[in-house]
């Protein structure tokens, strides 16, 4: 039985079912399998529950129906142990009143380690993400894109497995957010952690992951994955730029068919 | 413009303002020889303010003294309800109502039986200037306190953060611009406390805030000294508002953060 012996993914749903206490269904049987080292791509329409699956597996909201296990734990109590995943949220979200380093070192913070344990793994975060000389600026001082990348080196203190990312770049400028997805692959074929990225744009999702997950709406559910199997980088305009063209197109037909019937 | 000239272009206008309406005033004294005790030319009241000047400023400090105390106690006790409503749903549920009653009732009902109760004097003063100016800060304080960017309480969330970690490094310090603008609503108010007060509470023959002299004036007919003491009056409030807010800026400014429009 050697080919049962499958590695054991990641992240681990089965027929997972959220429902609000409004009575509002966000996922309704939704099946996904994270591999370590997947940097995965969720596309879907808007408020097809894809922001809720990411708040699920991070353990921000609790599901009802289904089983989803990170790394063989419940979400929750992986949590409670969070050396193992890091969350990129919409906003910075940086707090205004700390000086980017302080910022960065937050979740170290909060998980009760000394100060001078914090100081050196800011340090690297900070220089991973190219930040190293605005640790003592206030977020007030940095731009849109720099603020991000505080956001980034926050969540990367840690050294997460996983990085749940939840559409992180989508406020910036259209160069902003391709230098930002470019520090980012650049810091996943470095480091290898398993990544679960929410974006709107195909041609992001086909540039950046290893793999999209189409979801549908109405009720949430996962209605296609598509390996991107092509070499880095991938430039429209390089020798790539047709297959990658054709992965949006399949996308498309994809989300087309996601569409709830009107 | 030089730091010089937009600083005249700031005062200017309304010193010029000042000057012509002054002069009208003078004018229409003489002109239409109204009667003094009815309205005293601009000259009669500098000239009481002039010769009481002593009795004056004593008053003024006097006012100033219960109002600061007011306003003090006001921003303490305002911040302490407000850390109870908003730790506690049931306290604030169940006391809220009254803390709007604060505020609807009509602070000369209440501060002649404040003198019955504790006499008159400084402490009763002071008394009526805390409760005119509680309201704000108790509402200005919640609000900071309950009112948080729903990313960043995910984020302490996901970092396992405990409710006392929540208040400390969030609440508190995201409160701070809403405490900020509450004390300057309530410095002016606690001005108005304090006279009101002063009229029922005020001091003995020898020792009397602002109210007391306009109640003791007024009575007199002596409307030239009348003037002058409303006029100290006003200043008196500026000054107390512009201090807070001075104070309040360069607290704003340490926290980097924006004044909350409220």
């Amino acid at each position: 039985m050697l080919g049962s012996r499958r590695v054991r993914p990641l992240v681990l749903a089965r027929d997972l079912h959220l429902r609000y206490p409004s009575g509002v269904v966000a996922l309704a049987g939704v099946d996904l399998e994270v591999t370590r080292g997947e940097l995965v791509a969720l596309v879907g329409p808007s408020g097809c529950g894809k922001s809720t699956l990411l708040r699920a597996i991070a353990g921000l909201v609790p599901f009802t129906g289904g089983t989803l296990e990170i790394a063989g734990k419940s979400p929750l109590d992986a949590r409670r142990e969070r050396q193992g995943d890091a969350f990129v949220f919409q906003d910075p979200s940086l707090l205004p009143w700390r000086r980017v380093a302080d910022n960065v070192g937050l979740p170290l913070e909060l998980l009760g380690r000394p100060p001078a344990e914090r100081a050196p793994a800011v340090a690297q975060a900070l220089a991973q993400v190219g930040l190293a000389d605005a640790a003592r600026a206030y977020p007030d001082e940095l731009s849109g894109g720099m603020k991000m990348r505080a956001s980034l080196a926050r969540a990367l203190v840690t050294r997460p497995e996983l990085l749940l990312l939840d559409e992180p770049f989508g406020a910036l400028d259209e160069l902003g957010r391709r230098r930002l997805n470019d520090t980012l692959v650049a810091l996943w074929e470095r480091d290898r952690w398993t990544g679960l990225m929410i974006t709107h744009s195909l041609l992001e999702a086909v540039t950046l992951a290893t793999r999209v997950i189409v979801m549908g709406e109405s009720p949430g559910r996962i209605v296609a994955s598509l390996a991107i199997d092509l070499p880095r980088p991938r430039p429209l305009d390089g020798p790539e730029g047709p297959a990658i063209l054709a992965h949006v197109a399949a996308l498309e037909r994809h989300l087309g068919s996601a569409e709830a019937p009107r | 413009m030089s730091p010089l000239g937009r600083a005249a272009g700031v005062v200017g206008p309304p010193i010029a303002l000042f000057a012509v309406v002054v002069l009208l005033w003078e004018l229409l004294c003489v002109a239409l020889e109204l009667p003094p005790y009815l309205v005293p030319s601009p000259i009669a009241v500098a000239r009481a303010g002039i010769e009481h000047a002593d009795t004056i400023a004593w008053s003024t400090l006097l006012t100033a003294a219960g109002a600061l105390a007011g306003l003090g106690a006001s921003l303490v006790l305002g911040s302490l309800v407000a850390l109870a409503f908003a730790n506690s749903r049931w306290i604030a549920r169940a006391f809220y109502p009254y803390a709007i009653f604060l505020q609807t009732v009509p602070v000369v009902a209440i501060a002649p039986l404040i003198v019955i109760w504790f006499g008159t004097g400084f402490a009763s003063v002071a008394l009526v200037a805390l409760i005119v100016s509680l309201f704000p800060v108790i509402s200005a304080a919640t609000t900071g306190l309950t009112r948080v960017d729903p990313q960043l309480l995910d984020l302490f969330t996901f970092y396992g953060a405990s409710r006392w970690q929540i208040m400390l490094k969030l609440r508190l310090p995201g409160s701070i611009p809403h405490v900020v603008s509450g004390a300057r609503i309530a410095s002016g108010l606690a001005v108005i406390g304090a006279i009101v007060g002063e009229f029922f509470a005020g001091y003995g023959a020898d020792e009397y805030g602002l109210g007391y002299l306009i109640i003791v004036t007024s009575g007199q007919l002596r409307t030239d000294y009348l003037f002058a003491a409303i006029l100290a009056s006003t200043l008196l409030g500026l000054a107390t508002f512009g201090a807070v807010s001075l104070i309040g800026a360069a607290v704003l400014r340490r926290w980097r953060s924006r004044e909350i429009e409220r």
